[in-house]
């Protein structure tokens, strides 16, 4: 048995969490679990609270293994997982915030998301601490040395994008530190879950972070059948994957058009900016909204797609295939632009493997997970796809893994139109006499997302965790920063374009 | 490139054609704008976008706006990267409690005369956020707001409705 199976088998299952399993551990077996982690046997794929509990998810490779580990914090703490593993630190940050849990031994005892604007303390905790709500100071860390100088950047940023404050540090044009300060667009969606009826749960879902919202709306949805052990029919998966693909194609476009425009180089944001539009025009009509905002739903999708909504999807593919291609040899052939990707923010392989980095930021750097070669309700295992990879790391091969995954979202489109099965797109949810979990890992654009919720007796969700992959992303652009100049500061944000809604919650 | 050039040069223009303004936002902008104000701030007005805690999704089609379809700017209307230079604020989200103070901050930073537009259902008043702890629930509740374009997320026709309205207002 797996070292992840024998922490299980040593815990209490917990019968009613699906499709992984999930054991309720002993202080010891959660240490035990945090050193799979940290020994890199497991991936850490989420940390997150309840009241009295915090959940870990954990994935093991070679065969790959899922499952969520619980320890009740009896006495309002839990033993770090940060301390040994550092990608846990930020989660542990957060739910200390949020619900006054302790993560014991850990080093980092700074406020993340709470600001100390919300007029109270710990709100989803045990015990709610009124709060004056006049914002705390925060502590940047400290660097000394000579001729270093800092530049405060945002919260409010020069762009038209989400707003965080980054603290750099440089040396001249170098940049020795970047530290992020993030928690800005908290809009405290957990605790709005709590006690929501699945539909206003699931629109909520769909607006953790615009960009993605059709993987969230699946991902959510996937976790509802999930905990009521349904399966949306076989056509409402496929048009699933299908608006899953599209946002992935929209998505990339619109990066690949702003990455370049962010070394100066307008022309391919102009093209890509045509091709992105033409995306967003023919979800519209193929799912009657642009961004198939609240499209996916539990139980299965919200209306079928039309032969119209097909025309529109071929027409799509055939116009990106006959103009994406030039913009590729536009790119891979224009010296001055390579000379700001290629080399530029490189990622280490191994860090990229300790943060179990998602999507293209991982997949650039030598990882190869990709959530849609999972098991699951989603047809991808039908379907014919290579998982795009690159090793070198940098914005060059973040640039290349997103080019390719456009070639292959395109062809997983045409598959889809091609197999298309008929019969209806929605089941009626089952009630439940008792509470259920499920748990879904959905690839979305930027990379696996994972949703984990509680229904309660009543049907209404009783706890929802959504871990956003920018999560274990955003940690990750303050080390490949590190020694760049800088200017290319903006190329390398764009080249991982985390989410901060997603992050914040 | 060059052939990409050239093609653009055979090709017509993917640029549609303008929108009539939004009557209902004429109306509010009608009650709400100051008449010297429109004088001043004349034909040509500069954009500064402010996330308020959106999900990012109003960024998006804000975005959009900027692109070969819509082209803004042949309007005279243009974002700008600070509110130093800004006649206009352009603001999503449902605000948060978290970025109130940096809204506040951002407005009283723009030159007088300004005007705020809200953009998007959770501008108006909270939207699907509103009751909750973090958010402050609608942009009026921090800077005086001009014009409400609503949407989950406005389209940018809608957004560009909404704009040329206060070309014409």
């Amino acid at each position: 048995m797996s070292a992840l199976g024998d922490i299980l088998s040593a815990g209490r299952r917990i019968t009613t969490h699906r499709p992984w399993p999930r054991a309720v551990l002993d202080r010891d077996g959660w240490e035990s679990a945090s050193f799979l982690a940290a020994d890199g046997r497991c991936t850490l794929l989420g940390l997150w609270g309840e009241w009295d509990t915090v959940h870990m998810a954990l994935a093991s490779q070679d065969p790959l293994e899922i499952a969520v580990v619980s320890l009740p914090c009896t006495d309002g703490s839990f033993p770090s997982v940060g301390q040994h593993h550092p990608p846990a630190i930020r989660p542990e940050r957060a739910i200390r915030d949020l619900f006054g849990l302790v993560p014991q031994g850990a080093d980092d005892a700074r406020r993340w998301l709470d600001h100390g604007r919300w007029g109270k303390r710990q709100p989803l905790g045990a015990a709610v601490h009124p709060d004056t709500g006049a914002g705390d100071a925060y502590a940047f860390l400290p660097v000394e040395g000579e001729s270093l100088h800092q530049i405060p950047v945002g919260p409010v940023h020069a762009g038209i994008i989400e707003p965080g404050h980054f603290r750099f540090t440089a040396n001249g044009e170098t940049v020795v530190r970047l530290e992020e300060r993030l928690g800005y667009v908290h809009k405290g969606t957990e605790s709005l879950m709590a006690g929501a009826d699945v539909a206003r749960a699931a629109k909520l879902a769909g607006r953790i972070s615009g960009d993605t919202t059709a993987a969230y709306g699946v991902a959510f949805a996937q976790a509802v059948e999930a905990a009521l052990d349904v399966t949306a029919p076989p056509r409402a998966q496929w048009l699933r994957a299908l608006m899953i693909e599209l946002e992935r194609i929209a998505n990339h476009l619109g990066d690949f058009g702003a990455i370049c425009n962010d070394a100066s180089f307008s022309i391919m944001l102009a093209h890509c900016g045509i091709l992105r539009e033409r995306v967003l025009r023919a979800a519209d009509i193929a799912f009657g909204h642009r961004l198939m905002m609240d499209r996916a739903v539990p139980g299965g999708v919200a209306r079928d797609v039309t032969s119209e909504g097909v025309a529109a999807m071929r027409a799509l593919v055939a116009e990106i295939r006959a103009r994406f291609p030039t913009l590729v040899q536009l790119y891979d052939r224009t010296t001055s632009l390579q000379d700001r990707t290629v080399a530029t923010g490189r990622l280490n392989p191994a860090l990229a493997r300790q943060f179990g980095a998602g999507g293209f930021v991982g997949r650039a750097a030598g990882r190869d997970f990709d959530a849609r070669s999972l098991a699951g309700p989603l047809p991808y295992r039908e379907l014919d796809f290579a998982i795009a990879t690159r090793t070198e790391g940098d914005v060059n091969a973040r640039i290349w893994v997103r080019i390719d995954e456009v070639t292959q979202s395109l062809d997983l489109i045409d598959q889809i139109l091609e197999r298309l099965p008929d019969g209806p797109v929605q089941v009626t949810l089952p009630g439940a006499s008792e509470a259920r979990e499920g748990m879904a890992i959905v690839e979305g654009f930027r990379g696996d997302i994972l949703v984990w919720l509680r229904l309660g007796a009543d049907g209404k969700v009783a706890r929802c965790h959504l871990r956003d992959p920018s999560w274990f992303q955003w940690p990750l652009l303050e080390a490949v920063i590190e020694g760049n100049i800088v200017a290319d500061f903006p190329l390398c944000n764009k080249s991982f374009n985390c989410s901060y809604s997603g992050h914040d919650l | 490139m060059n052939k990409l050039l050239l093609q653009a040069l055979a090709l017509p223009p993917v640029t549609e054609p303008a929108p009539a303004p939004d009557p209902a936002a004429l109306a509010e902008l009608a009650a709400n704008v100051d008449a010297a104000a429109r004088r001043r701030l004349g034909r040509s007005l500069s954009i500064r976008e402010v996330d308020a805690g959106s999900c990012n999704g109003c960024e998006l089609e804000i975005h959009a706006l900027n692109n070969a379809f819509y082209d803004l700017e042949r309007f005279g209307l243009r974002f700008v990267a600070s509110p130093r230079h800004a006649d206009v604020l352009l603001v999503t989200g449902p605000l948060t409690a978290n970025m109130r103070e940096a809204l506040v901050r951002t407005y009283h930073a723009t030159p007088d005369p300004k005007w705020v537009v809200a953009a998007g259902d959770c501008a108006v008043d909270g939207g699907l956020f509103a009751g909750s702890y973090a958010c402050v629930g609608g942009i009026s509740a921090a800077v005086p707001v001009d014009l409400h374009i609503r949407g989950c997320p406005p389209s940018p026709t809608q957004l560009l409705k909404g704009l040329l309205s206060l070309l014409s207002a």
